[in-house]
């Protein structure tokens, strides 16, 4: 019986050679495909299984956490948590076992993983030394206390806040009303996190929506600043006069344009600076026709209108400016009407533009990308747009927004002690429907630290009257 | 396999070294327990590093109690079949205290998973599979003290064969059987579910053993001969016949593949062995691939297994869901393994016992599962080792038959698991949870050794050079190991 024996013997081997190939071919093959299909679970239960680092704001000793993760005892180790809140959360976003991320914790991902190759170095020494791998932290350009005081001076209104740091392009302040608590959707019960979810997205106010950039609104009054920037750009001077009617007939139409409430603007011609402080229609819809689509729109694209591509930290919607305009729509589009359409950081971007002297800083909200032991990996550099208006212009522009403030549409913005620059802003949308009310401008006039616009969603006042007082709290907050 | 013919005078000089051999190999077996039971031991406390950082108060108990059976089974040995090979029961040991050590790991995963869901957490299984290691050795020692002889088991051959069926068939019967998991192939007793096709399996191959050695010469020799091949009569396929109706039977009354493929493969080999004719390996071939066939064409269950088995990722969130699991698994494993207690093994469904493999290659890499193997491949070498040593043909049949069915049963689980063959669901030996199968392999092994210690039991010295010479005209070969 030997020989079959062996025979058999043989036939083992190969049986269990077959086994350790086929192992061999699922464990080191196959084992890359395996490991990062996404329907393997694994994948997400790793995120889960590490620290996520935190977000960070504020400087120095005031620095703390809007977002962040704890450890806890169930099977995914660590639950992200949201101190930040709904006043953070346009800008945290939510990392979410069931909806993935969204927000600063999807564009940086990378670095709050612990995944970015600047970690690479650190994250094999863990490996080799055995220690859990962390991930790094972020820490944002925000300054709290102006963050706060948008949150509160919205007090309840649907409506966005933007502050940008003129000189540098870093956003100090983005609140959007109505907003979400990010913890209801990051917590580790699917179930919940949907029906959470499920509920915000039914929501008519639309909470999961950063108005501040990812809605487009018409601007109304407030981009006269552009209008008067082109034609000062031109041969305008701020005491140019311009024809400043009651009511001005809309060419090629049957259509007219009135100024706010019917008034007039003090006789039958203003000089542009007067036109600006008492935001004269009729004058600037006339100078808009004069200055002519093309000037406008080159104008409009200097401040950043158009352009596209940037992510704060949701893609930002691009603002435009209408083409192939007829005369009548190049008189309503200068006044901030007909098809201009624009995000409330673009209109910061504006005032931040104009009080930096003409130059435009592109805006950035990770001020520095820090190693779990908080030793800072990068430092973002602050990076010019390019020149929105000469500075020769943009201090004609300041002191004409000055005016606007000290004694014209923009009054309730005044802050003690300060110069500040602005325009007001009352956009009409639809028939019958109450007009957005905004306010843009910048503090100190002299020595500008803080450009701010606001917008509130079909306020029922006008911008002087609703959102300057809200510009004004968050100014202050940054200039304290 | 470091094994020759010998024909020269070797038998008397291994004789000489035999005589020593009952002492060194105990004292070899000894040395290698400690080391199996240190490196289970091991296993089981990474399991609690990997889980929280430290090592639990139950690895202890764990070491205190495997280090007492392995002890318990080694004293056995020493006294009841001290020329038993060395090496097997050390790696028993080795297998089942990594079996216990992942069922322990499984166990914290699914408490966490309860408390994630909310839900009741439910009873550890480690404890009790530590339970059923002791009664398997209960049942090691037992069959060790009633068969002191292997070849007296011969004589109950029949009685054996009825037990086998009736333990095969026990399922079957309404208000005792219980259907889980789609096959029916349990017993309810009480509380407690036993699946008497692991007893049977070993009962049945006694049966097998016997009866082949006393129709081997008319099943082997009867005959004609066309194209080199020697076929059987007509009349004489009555045993493969029969065999294949048994499967065939369990199949279809208990939904039960693996088994069924395990009994007709052990027998076909065996009969193999036992006539030296390749004609019964083709023929019983033959009726696998029409039976394959037809089961395919005819059991929808069957050919949900072979769809899947073709392509599990048509269906990853259905049918192919444990499969494709199972190989995200051991994928995401890769070649060292996310280290016990950090992967996620409990989302392979049935990890503890059909799938146990996935969650050890999950945690322990394609290094453990090899390991894993080729500790297989050891015992069962050891096994058919041990057949060409026996001097007996029921021994010799009986051990290849033990040996055989240990490799066939590693590669219907382990292929089926990797995706290597069809799925069907037999348990890993010792490593998977469930008590019939552990205390059922604990008997296998104990028979095996048992024939183990006869075969290399030293000829009675001192021979006279006539009787040396009669001893080794008697036996046409003998088996050495080369130095």
């Amino acid at each position: 019986m030997n020989r079959p024996l062996r025979r058999v013997a043989l036939a083992c081997l190969v049986l269990f050679g077959l086994l350790l190939a086929q192992a061999n071919w699922v464990q080191v093959v196959r084992s890359k495909d395996y490991r990062e299909d996404s329907r393997n679970q694994r994948v997400l239960l790793r995120t889960y299984d590490r620290e996520r680092g935190p977000i960070l704001v504020g400087a120095g000793t005031a620095r703390r956490a809007v977002a962040r993760s704890v450890e806890t005892d169930d099977a995914l180790k660590y639950l992200r948590t949201y101190p930040g809140g709904e006043v953070y959360a346009p800008v945290t976003g939510f990392a979410s076992l069931v909806y993935g991320f969204s927000g600063v914790e999807r564009l940086e991902d990378d670095v709050l993983s612990g995944e970015d190759e600047r970690l690479l170095v650190r994250r094999l020494s863990d490996y080799i030394t055995g220690r859990e791998v962390v991930g790094g932290s972020v820490l944002l350009t925000l300054d709290p206390r102006a963050q706060q005081a948008a949150w509160r001076a919205l007090a309840g209104r649907r409506g966005a806040v933007v502050a940008l740091d003129p000189r540098t392009g870093a956003v100090l302040a983005m609140v959007s009303f109505p907003s979400y608590d990010p913890t209801t959707v990051s917590s580790h019960d699917p179930k919940q996190i949907r029906a959470s979810y499920e509920r915000l997205l039914a929501d008519p106010l639309d909470p999961l929506l950063n108005r501040a950039v990812e809605r487009t609104y018409p601007p109304g009054s407030t981009f006269k600043i552009v209008t008067a920037a082109a034609a000062l750009s031109a041969d305008y001077t701020p005491r140019s006069r311009l024809r400043s009617p009651r009511v001005l007939d809309l060419p090629g139409t049957t259509a007219n344009l009135r100024n706010f409430a019917g008034e007039s603007c003090g006789g039958a011609t203003v000089t542009l600076a007067d036109a600006m402080r008492t935001s004269c229609n009729t004058a600037f819809a006339g100078l808009g026709m004069a200055v002519g689509e093309e000037r406008m729109a080159a104008q409009a694209r200097r401040f950043g209108l158009d352009g596209e591509g940037l992510r704060l930290p949701q893609r930002v919607a691009t603002s435009v400016f209408p083409r192939d305009l007829t005369e009548a729509q190049e008189a309503q589009s200068a006044i901030g009407q007909y098809d201009v359409r624009v995000t409330p950081l673009q209109m910061a971007m504006v005032a931040a533009g104009v009080a930096n002297g003409g130059e435009l800083m592109t805006p950035y909200l990770v001020r520095e990308v820090l190693a779990p032991d908080l030793s800072v990996l990068s430092l973002t550099d602050p990076e010019s747009q390019g020149r929105a208006v000469s500075p020769e212009v943009a201090a004609q522009l300041t002191a004409m927004m000055e005016l606007v403030v000290t004694s014209g549409t923009g009054t309730r913005a005044q802050i003690p002690g300060v110069r500040v620059a602005g325009k007001t802003g009352t956009a009409q949308h639809g028939e019958g429907r109450p007009a957005h009310n905004w306010f843009v401008g910048f503090a100190p006039a002299n020595a500008p630290r803080v450009a701010v616009a606001v917008v509130l969603e079909e306020g029922g006042g006008t911008g002087g009257r609703l959102a300057a007082p809200v510009a004004k709290a968050v100014m202050q907050a940054v200039l304290r | 396999m470091p094994v020759t013919r010998s024909a020269t005078d070797r038998p008397r000089a291994q004789a000489a070294v035999d005589a020593q051999a009952p002492r060194s190999s105990r004292s070899a077996e000894a040395g290698l327990l400690v080391f199996a039971v240190l490196l289970a031991v091991a296993a089981h406390a990474s399991v609690g590093i990997g889980r929280a950082g430290e090592v639990g108060g139950d690895t202890v108990l764990f070491g205190l109690v495997l280090a007492g059976l392995a002890l318990l089974g080694h004293l056995a040995l020493r006294r009841l079949a001290p020329h038993a090979d060395p090496v097997v029961l050390p790696v028993v040991v080795l297998l089942n205290g990594l079996g216990i050590a992942i069922v322990h790991r499984l166990d914290l995963g699914a408490a966490d998973r309860a408390r994630q869901a909310g839900s009741a957490v439910p009873d550890a299984d480690a404890p009790l599979q530590l339970l059923w290691t002791g009664v398997g050795l209960v049942a090691f020692v037992l069959v060790l003290v009633v068969v002191r002889d292997h070849a007296r088991l011969a004589r109950y051959a029949y009685t054996c064969a009825a037990a086998g069926i009736v333990l095969l068939l026990l399922p079957a019967i309404p208000g005792l059987g219980a259907t889980i998991n789609g096959a029916r192939l349990w017993v309810r007793v009480g509380p407690m579910s036993v699946q008497p096709s692991e007893v049977a399996k070993v009962l049945l191959m006694v049966f097998f053993a016997a009866y082949l050695v006393s129709t081997r010469d008319v099943l082997s020799l009867a005959g004609r001969r066309v194209l080199g091949l020697d076929l059987p009569r007509a009349r004489d396929l009555g045993p493969v016949l029969l065999a294949w109706a048994a499967s065939i039977a369990v199949l279809v009354r208990e939904k039960d593949l693996g088994s069924s493929l395990l009994f007709f493969g052990i027998f076909v080999v065996m009969l193999y062995i036992a006539t030296e004719r390749t004609s019964w390996l083709l023929i019983g071939l033959g009726m696998f691939l029409a039976s394959s066939l037809v089961a395919y064409q005819a059991f929808g269950h069957v050919q949900k297994r072979v769809d899947t088995w073709l392509d599990p990722f048509s269906d990853p969130s259905g049918s192919g869901y444990q499969l494709v699991q199972g190989l995200f698994g051991m994928g995401t494993g890769g070649l060292l393994g996310t280290g016990l207690g950090q992967g996620s093994p409990n989302t392979v469904p049935f990890a503890k016992t059909d799938f146990v493999l996935a969650a050890l290659g999950e945690e322990m890499g394609l290094a453990g599962v090899m390991a894993v193997l080729l500790l297989f491949a050891l015992v069962v070498e050891r096994g058919l080792r041990t057949a060409l040593q026996c001097r007996d043909s029921f021994g010799k049949l009986l051990a290849a038959g033990l040996a055989f069915s240990l490799a066939l049963q590693v590669f219907v689980i382990a292929g089926g698991v990797t995706g290597l063959i069809p799925l069907t669901g037999v348990t890993l030996p010792w490593l998977s949870y469930g008590g019939s199968s552990v205390v059922a392999n604990y008997g296998l092994v104990a028979l095996l050794l048992r024939i183990s210690s006869a075969a290399r039991r030293p000829a009675p010295a001192p021979l006279s050079p006539a009787a040396a010479r009669a001893t080794l005209a008697e036996a046409p070969t003998t088996v050495v190991r080369r130095p």
